[in-house]
């Protein structure tokens, strides 16, 4: 598996990252490759230009900021997973950030580059939409803040323009009982579905998998807001989806799953 | 009681000695044929079909031959005059076999997808594979066969000049009213079909070779990532048509095989053909994807199997009809790979009358052949699988049936209704110690109480007793079964001026840890240090005789051979000090590296001293020829049969159908253990890849003959993570067949394992009523079987 050949450039700030992606047209950013480079093996994506901002150091912190903590776009999942200030305000995110791929995946794979690949079948594009945290974007005009609910649009598509960065990631805090259910079959893998609840007063679920981009599962939180029991409001985790069919799993099993997933999430969550 | 003969004080075998292959392997340092540096060589790429069954109307390499670095760009018709000979197939099973001509590129209709269509020599490997993409092929599609029964029903046809898809039909049935008989009056029949699905081997270091040219006399270097350099030298020289003694194979470092690098391959063919053509060295390295396609599959069988049985469940009779997938074309073993199970369908249990047909189909799909257990897995899985259906028949527990139906150990050897003796074994004594060492009793207590509180989470436990054949072979009886070579090994040893010592064995290891466990043989059996002694293999110019690796055969057979070669020179030497001492040498004793006269101890020489004597040569007995050398090429006559039990405890989640493997426990008998640490990592990871094939793996293709999951990622190999750490036994009844009373254990593990997890599954959805799960057990399969018998329940 060899990828097409690409030009390199070594972006030395956020800056230079942006006016090269304004100057060239098929280029692209590389946090930690884990996504990016495997598609380009498999020659499912060939830039013309790569674009390596792995040395932006300045782009890797977890800070408290009052009611949020900010992490920055090239803060490693190894990193997420054992910061001592997420554990104790967002534990839920250094959970899931412990469940993606393996060790090796954790010490590359950045949670920037998680959300702006965009990926339905990621488990942190999941966990900060439940966690309703908002993205800061770096343009040639400057920065602009997105809610998560807004961020996600398509099949590995988000609101990011070609020529913008994402910078930080600004995730609110919570006291409130959270879940992350994972299942799938090789603790490496992706999920099969997955589902990350989050009670903070009134309950957000997202769901993992079940469709092109992470997804919330409104119609459980409704039912929930409605005073439906648990086991009711699971029943409806997949209305309006249309889970995808691969080789792991069959939409109509997905659909069981969801349910099986958010109920023993909510069990968890509101416990 | 052991074999063995000694010449140590202390013993070395039987110690867990660690591994002196390791240290390389672990630091990156081992060199695997992609690491050799070689200059002036071509990259050699192939793009393959993405058609599994079509027509080449056109191939257009105009553009791709103009690129940057590319040497040159051949199609199947343009190298239709280099070949000298068809790829071979070494087991003709029948005599009206049918196989027709495979050639390393295609040059008029390609089989299968992955099937070579063009061929591209560059100066480096990135302008060689992008050159494929610059090759246009025009194709016409033609009938694509992909199920076994569709094959059988000879609608549509891979080989239409062949009129059929079956290559042969081969029945073993030594007598057959006996076996109508058993049926006619049985009091329990039990008629099963299981799916062997298909599996990718996924040895770690992909396939690759490099050939290189020596600069005059034509002679060629063969670096291959194989399992048989002895076995491939013979096989290219006839079918490149290069003298065999102007080749010299090498198997460098080897990251496994698993029976994939059991073969002999179109790009090593290839390779060496066009190093002759060009003149120039050609290596080519496999992709892991590339792999997927063009490397043999393992498996691929359907079976139907029948038990007659007593109103007791004692066995009367078993019946076994066969499919076999042979893919698109018979490769090295092909068609002999079934039936190496085809004698062992009736497991450990003494049955009179037995019955196996198997017909082999050709698909268009990748060619099959060995894989690590090659038709003993398949042939324990059917019988254990069909034992505990007939445990439930009868009405009682699987361990019960078996314990009825054991072959007695009085009864050994033991005559098999197949026609098989069966060297050693004493079955019941290792059942009982698994079924303490797992604590049966109390997890069929614990399955109870969980039942009566309704849990969603079911236990299981499965049992898999299981028999195999291994140390192939006896080379008449591999002559009696039309394979096309023997079954011998070769060992040379060579006790050197300095006493340092040299052992040559013709077996082939890749990954095994042969050079540790030959060494601490012939250790033991001179008295001197491990270290002293160096293990030498996988080149043909250093090891010249050898007939490889595979079938559990290296250590009872190759390991044998090197003990009576150490033997053969010990003999020697022993005249030599005879002649120094002046005594006779029947009066020599020997012990930790010396002779000495029985009786007065003082009166020694040491093998050291006669070592350099040997080397002078300045007073040797008259006659003796001058060195230490010995060397033994053993025919041994018989197989062995190591066998055991193996215990699966599951979890199934009856919500999402997830199967979690609690506890595992295998009681084993390969006979006397030269090293037990290798022994267990051989039964690990054996157990590791039966299991992965009972819930992980299978080569899933579409109706359109596409492999569909190439990648790791699709592929579902599994890793330590999701294994519990496996809690093993042994029991030891020493083989009789060979010096060193060994049996084998290459295989066991994946031979043994399958069928116990799926027993454990089965007996945990037993509440459902489900009796049976095909393989992979993946948790949607098990989900989708516990709501069908519900909605059959409603
Ligand atoms: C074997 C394996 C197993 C994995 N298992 C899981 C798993 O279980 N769960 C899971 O969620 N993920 C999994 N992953 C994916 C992993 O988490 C990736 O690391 C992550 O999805 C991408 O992060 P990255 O830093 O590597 O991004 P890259 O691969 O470098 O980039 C990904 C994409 O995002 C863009 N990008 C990167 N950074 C920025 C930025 N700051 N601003 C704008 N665009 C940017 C890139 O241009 C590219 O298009 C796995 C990956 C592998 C290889």
């Amino acid at each position: 598996m060899f990828p097409a050949s690409f030009d390199y450039a070594k972006a030395t700030s956020v800056a230079d990252a942006i006016s090269i992606l304004s100057s060239v047209d098929d280029a692209k950013l590389l946090a930690g490759g884990h996504s990016l480079l495997p598609l380009m093996k498999l020659r499912l994506a060939s830039p013309g230009m790569i674009v390596d901002i792995g040395s932006l150091t300045d782009l890797s912190y977890i800070e408290d900021k009052g009611d949020y903590v900010a992490v920055g776009a090239l803060t490693r999942h190894h990193d997420v997973q054992n910061s001592r200030l997420l554990k104790s305000v967002v534990p839920i995110l250094p959970y899931v950030a412990s469940r993606v791929g393996d060790p090796a995946v954790r010490h590359r794979g950045t949670i920037g580059g998680s959300i702006s690949h965009g990926d339905g079948a990621s488990d942190l594009p999941a966990a900060v939409l439940a966690l309703d945290a908002k993205f800061v974007l770096m343009g040639p005009k400057g920065e602009r803040v997105v809610p998560a609910s807004e961020f996600f649009v398509g099949f590995l598509e988000t609101v990011l323009s070609s020529d913008e960065l994402l910078t930080e990631i600004r995730v609110p805090k919570f006291s409130g009982g959270w879940s992350f259910q994972k299942f799938n079959r090789r603790a490496q893998d992706w999920a099969i579905v997955g589902v990350a609840a989050v009670n903070n007063g009134h309950t957000r679920i997202s769901l993992v998998n079940m469709g092109p981009t992470p997804l919330r599962a409104t119609a459980v939180e409704a039912a929930l807001a409605d005073g439906a029991s648990i086991e009711v409001a699971s029943g409806r985790a997949s209305d309006g989806l249309d889970p995808p069919s691969d080789l792991n799993a069959s939409s109509e099993y997905r659909r069981h799953l969801a349910e099986v997933l958010v109920k023993r999430a909510l069990a968890e969550a509101l416990r | 009681m052991t074999i063995l003969e000694t010449g140590s004080s202390e013993r070395v075998t039987g110690k867990r000695l660690l591994r002196r292959e390791d240290p390389e392997l672990l630091t990156g340092e081992a060199k695997f044929v992609d690491d050799i540096v070689q200059q002036n060589a071509l990259y050699m790429a192939i793009l393959r079909s993405p058609m599994a069954h079509a027509r080449i109307v056109a191939v257009d390499t105009a553009i791709a031959k103009r690129m940057p670095d590319v040497f040159a760009v051949m199609t199947g018709e343009e190298l239709k005059s280099d070949w000298f000979a068809p790829m071979p197939c070494a087991w003709p099973v029948t005599g009206e076999m049918k196989n027709p001509p495979h050639y390393p590129v295609a040059a008029d209709v390609v089989k299968y997808v992955g099937d070579a269509v063009a061929v591209v020599l560059a100066s480096n490997k990135v302008a060689a594979i992008d050159a494929l993409a610059a090759i246009d092929v025009k194709y016409e599609a033609l009938p694509v066969i992909v199920a076994l029964e569709d094959a059988l029903a000879d609608k549509e046809l891979v080989h239409p000049e062949l009129g059929t898809n079956t290559s042969y039909v081969w029945k073993l049935e030594p007598d057959k009213s006996k076996v109508d008989q058993a049926f006619a009056s049985a009091a329990h029949v039990v008629k099963s079909r299981f799916v062997q699905q298909r599996l990718l081997p996924s040895a770690m270091e992909p396939r690759g070779v490099l050939v290189v040219p020596q600069p005059y006399g034509s002679e060629y270097t063969i670096y291959s990532s194989t399992q048989i350099p002895h076995i491939l030298k013979i096989m290219l020289s006839l079918t490149v048509g290069v003298s065999e003694a102007k080749l010299r194979v090498i198997a460098p470092a080897v990251g496994g095989g698993f029976g994939s690098k059991l073969n002999v391959y179109s790009e090593e063919v290839l390779a060496l053909t066009l190093a002759r053509k060009f003149h120039r060295p050609v290596r080519w390295t496999e992709e892991r994807s590339e792999g997927a396609l063009a490397t043999i599959h393992g498996r691929g069988q359907i079976q139907e199997i029948e038990l007659a049985a007593e109103a007791d469940g004692r066995l009367m009779a078993v019946k076994v009809n066969l499919i076999a997938d042979m893919g698109g074309y018979l490769q090295l073993l092909t068609p002999g790979v079934p039936l190496l199970g085809g004698f062992l369908y009736h497991g450990l249990y003494d049955v009179p009358a037995y019955s196996f047909t198997c017909t082999g189909v050709f698909t268009n799909k990748t060619p099959t052949d060995a894989y690590r257990g090659a038709g003993r897995p398949e042939a324990t899985f059917a019988i254990e699988r069909s034992m505990d259906s007939l445990a439930r028949k009868v009405g009682i527990d699987p361990a019960e049936i078996r314990r009825r139906n054991f072959i007695p150990p009085e009864k050994f050897p033991y005559s098999s209704a197949p026609g098989l003796v069966f060297d050693s074994g004493n079955y019941l004594p290792n059942l009982e110690q698994g079924l303490e060492k797992v604590g049966y009793a109390q997890i069929r207590a614990e399955q109870q109480i969980r039942r009566s509180r309704g849990s969603k989470k079911h236990l299981g436990v499965g049992l898999s007793c299981y028999v195999e054949m291994c140390g192939l072979a006896p080379s008449k009886v591999l002559g009696s079964l039309s394979y096309s070579a023997g079954g011998w090994e070769s060992a040379t040893i060579r006790i050197l001026p300095t006493s340092k010592v040299q052992v040559v064995t013709g077996t082939a290891p890749h990954g095994q840890g042969h050079e540790t466990s030959w060494s601490m043989i012939v250790a033991d059996r001179l008295g001197i240090s491990p270290e002293d002694i160096e293990v030498l293999h996988s080149d043909t110019a250093i090891a010249p005789y050898g007939l490889d690796t595979y079938g559990s055969r290296s250590l009872a057979v190759g390991g044998s051979a090197v003990y009576l070669a150490t033997d053969k020179v010990l003999e020697k030497a022993k005249l030599i000090a005879a002649h120094h001492l002046e005594v006779a040498a029947e009066d020599l004793s020997y012990k930790d590296g010396s002779f000495a006269v029985k009786g007065s101890p003082d009166k020694a020489m040491a093998l050291s001293s006669v070592a350099f004597e040997a080397f002078t040569a300045h007073n040797l007995p008259e006659g003796l020829e001058p060195n230490l050398e010995a060397t033994v090429t053993w025919d041994p006559p018989n197989f062995t049969f190591p066998f055991g039990t193996h215990i699966a405890v599951v979890e199934v989640d009856e919500e999402t159908g997830a199967t979690e493997l609690l506890r595992y426990v295998s009681i084993d008998d390969v006979g006397n253990q030269i090293n037990p640490m290798i022994v267990e990592g051989q039964i690990e990871g054996g157990i590791a890849q039966g299991v992965a094939q009972a819930l992980f793996e299978e080569a899933i293709y579409d109706g359109s003959g596409n492999l569909l999951n190439t990648t790791f990622l699709e592929y579902l190999v599994p890793s330590a993570s999701e294994f519990p750490s496996f809690e093993l036994g042994n029991t030891v009844t020493p083989s009789p067949t060979n010096p060193l009373g060994v049996k084998g254990v290459g295989e066991a593990g994946c031979i043994a394992s399958p069928p116990a997890v799926i027993n454990a599954i089965v007996d945990a959805l037993s509440v459902f009523g489900i009796e049976h799960i095909e393989m992979p057990a993946s948790p949607e399969k098990v989900w989708s079987a516990i709501s069908f018998s519900r909605g059959n329940s409603r």
